[in-house]
């Protein structure tokens, strides 16, 4: 399924975060969305599924979800979203209660998700009791037990520490590659990008604008071998040239709110 | 072109010199409380009470021995008396909280919830919180009559307020991120109160539930003691005025344990209820 952004934009109050953004999220790939602090990336990350409503613009999506698909679009959020009170378990039973599905059909498909995401022996955990990488796991399980059309990942690492942040970069390729979802992937971390992205989308500061797209022409699971080093290294610093100036300027503005 | 800046000139190294222990200096601000010290300090401090009584330091007018006010209260349970009492305060505590915090509890999820119920129910409600709902036993006399249901109605009138509070504060103070995610997965409003938005106020709502009994105890003897034939309330008062001290201060007891007995229960339902905390 594809994902059309045409022509947003959004303002809180006086502040305009972002100014007629539009970008098709084609079937199959991953888009990184990267730009400085507040340059409203997360918030076209949240209109895009629908949960914060545009000033101008609109969303479309164009083609079918995947068989056995009940929430098209779903997020993984960067503070994890977990409900304190359920266990590992029924934070992901959460996202399928409210389905016509047989009991059994809904224990199938939490397995599975836990087994993919290799929580099956924290399944009685509670989320206090589990680090912040395993929390982020029970995020994506609960994301992907819906088989969602779009992924929308609002920084899902950021939170994490940098070995644990490997780790998860590891698996989460891995998943996408089997399963080949569909994904939005906000970050302010070019590694994450290079590593992660078929498209990024560079956003301008405040207002956020589209100021390149950058085609990460390596295929995913070759960008480990050293022969490609040279080339994500020139992806890496043009990128990081495209930005530079203006996360600079982001660190030294004072803050509105 | 700019002044280079001055580097810090190399210290010799310090391999000669002597070596210094650093001491531990972050002690204390760690207080814990400990499981046999209260109860000797409470065996203590009886001692101490019935030793003064004994010897005739405290007139026993004034104030009974603890084995004077321990015969009282043993006196009281085999003539039924006792019983009878705790079992009218029971009664109008249980039903005066049961229907205060219920409603209390209705509205504070609709305050907390509904912009139209907060608007309108916000200032109302502060208005009336104030209020020393005690100050209201007349007019819910006059209401309602002597009998049991002008006692209940004030008690309930003193649970309600706060408790609105205490449960709005707390449905307000549920995490958004949480309800935006579940938002985001299609719950329907239904479960998102169910599974969400109560678990998520849990806490709060127990925390009310700790202030309005303690509102309840109070109200309870203040109403038993303005107008009622039964109660501890009554108890004590008429105590007091027959000047039968070891009575009266067997009622006060009373009302410890009836206190304690609230709190061990609300400590278990926290306990239960917050386990995942």
């Amino acid at each position: 399924m594809d994902l059309i952004v045409e022509s947003v934009s959004h303002s809180y109050g006086e502040v305009t975060a972002l100014s007629d953004v539009s970008v098709t999220v084609r079937d199959g790939e991953t888009l990184v969305l990267i730009g400085p602090s507040g340059c409203g990336k997360s918030t076209l990350l949240g209109i895009m599924g629908g949960v914060l409503a545009p000033s101008a613009g609109r969303i479309l999506t164009r083609g079918r979800a995947p068989e056995g698909c009940l929430n098209p679009l779903t997020y993984v959020f960067q503070d994890f979203a977990l409900l304190p009170w359920r266990t590992v378990e029924g934070n992901v039973m959460l996202a399928l209660e409210h389905h016509p599905l047989s009991a059994a059909e809904r224990r199938r498909r939490v397995a599975a998700v836990l087994d993919l995401t290799g929580l099956t022996d924290f399944a009685s955990a509670f989320p206090k009791q589990l680090s912040g990488g395993m929390r982020q796991r029970v995020g994506i399980a609960r994301a992907i037990v819906v088989r969602p059309a779009v992924l929308l990942l609002d920084e899902p690492l950021s939170a994490l520490d940098a070995q644990t942040r490997e780790l998860l970069m590891e698996e989460m390729i891995a998943i996408w590659t089997r399963e080949r979802t569909t994904s939005v992937y906000v970050t302010h971390n070019l590694v994450e990008a290079i590593r992660l992205a078929d498209r990024v989308l560079v956003l301008s500061r405040r207002p956020g604008r589209i100021k390149r797209m950058v085609e990460i022409g390596v295929p995913r699971p070759e960008r480990a071998a050293p022969e490609h080093a040279a080339e994500l290294a020139r992806l890496h610093d043009e990128l990081w040239s495209l930005i530079r100036e203006e996360a600079r300027l982001a660190d030294r503005e004072i803050q509105h709110a | 072109m700019p002044e280079p800046v001055p580097t810090r000139p190399q210290a010799a190294p310090p391999e000669g010199e002597a070596r210094q222990r650093v001491l531990f200096r972050a002690g204390g601000f760690e207080p814990s409380a400990g499981r046999i010290a209260p109860w000797i300090a409470f065996a203590f401090i009886l001692a101490g009470w019935q030793a003064a009584s004994s010897s005739g330091i405290l007139p026993a007018l004034f104030m009974p021995s603890p084995a004077a006010v321990a015969a009282a209260l043993w006196n009281q349970v085999t003539s039924g008396t006792l019983l009878m009492n705790i079992g009218y305060s029971v009664e109008r505590i249980v039903w005066g909280w049961l229907i205060g915090s219920s409603l209390g509890l209705l509205l504070g999820f609709a305050m907390g919830m509904f912009s139209l119920a907060r608007s309108v129910g916000l200032p109302i409600v502060s208005a009336l919180f104030p209020v020393p709902k005690i100050a209201l036993l007349p007019l819910l006399i006059l209401w309602f009559g002597i009998g049991e249901p002008s006692k209940i109605a004030v008690i309930a009138l003193g649970v309600f307020f706060p408790y609105i509070i205490s449960t709005y504060t707390a449905v307000d103070g549920v995490p958004r991120n949480l309800i935006r995610m579940a938002l985001s997965f299609g719950v329907p409003t239904g479960a998102i109160v169910r599974k969400i938005v109560l678990p998520g106020a849990m806490p709060g709502i127990l925390a009310g539930f700790r202030i309005t009994t303690s509102i309840a105890l109070i109200l309870l003897v203040a109403a038993e003691m303005i107008g009622a034939r039964y109660g501890i309330g009554a108890f004590i008062l008429a105590a007091g005025n027959l000047m039968q001290t070891d009575q009266l201060v067997a009622g006060v007891a009373l009302l410890s344990i009836l206190g304690l007995i609230i709190a061990f229960i609300l400590g278990y339902l926290e306990r239960w209820l917050l386990r995942w905390r």
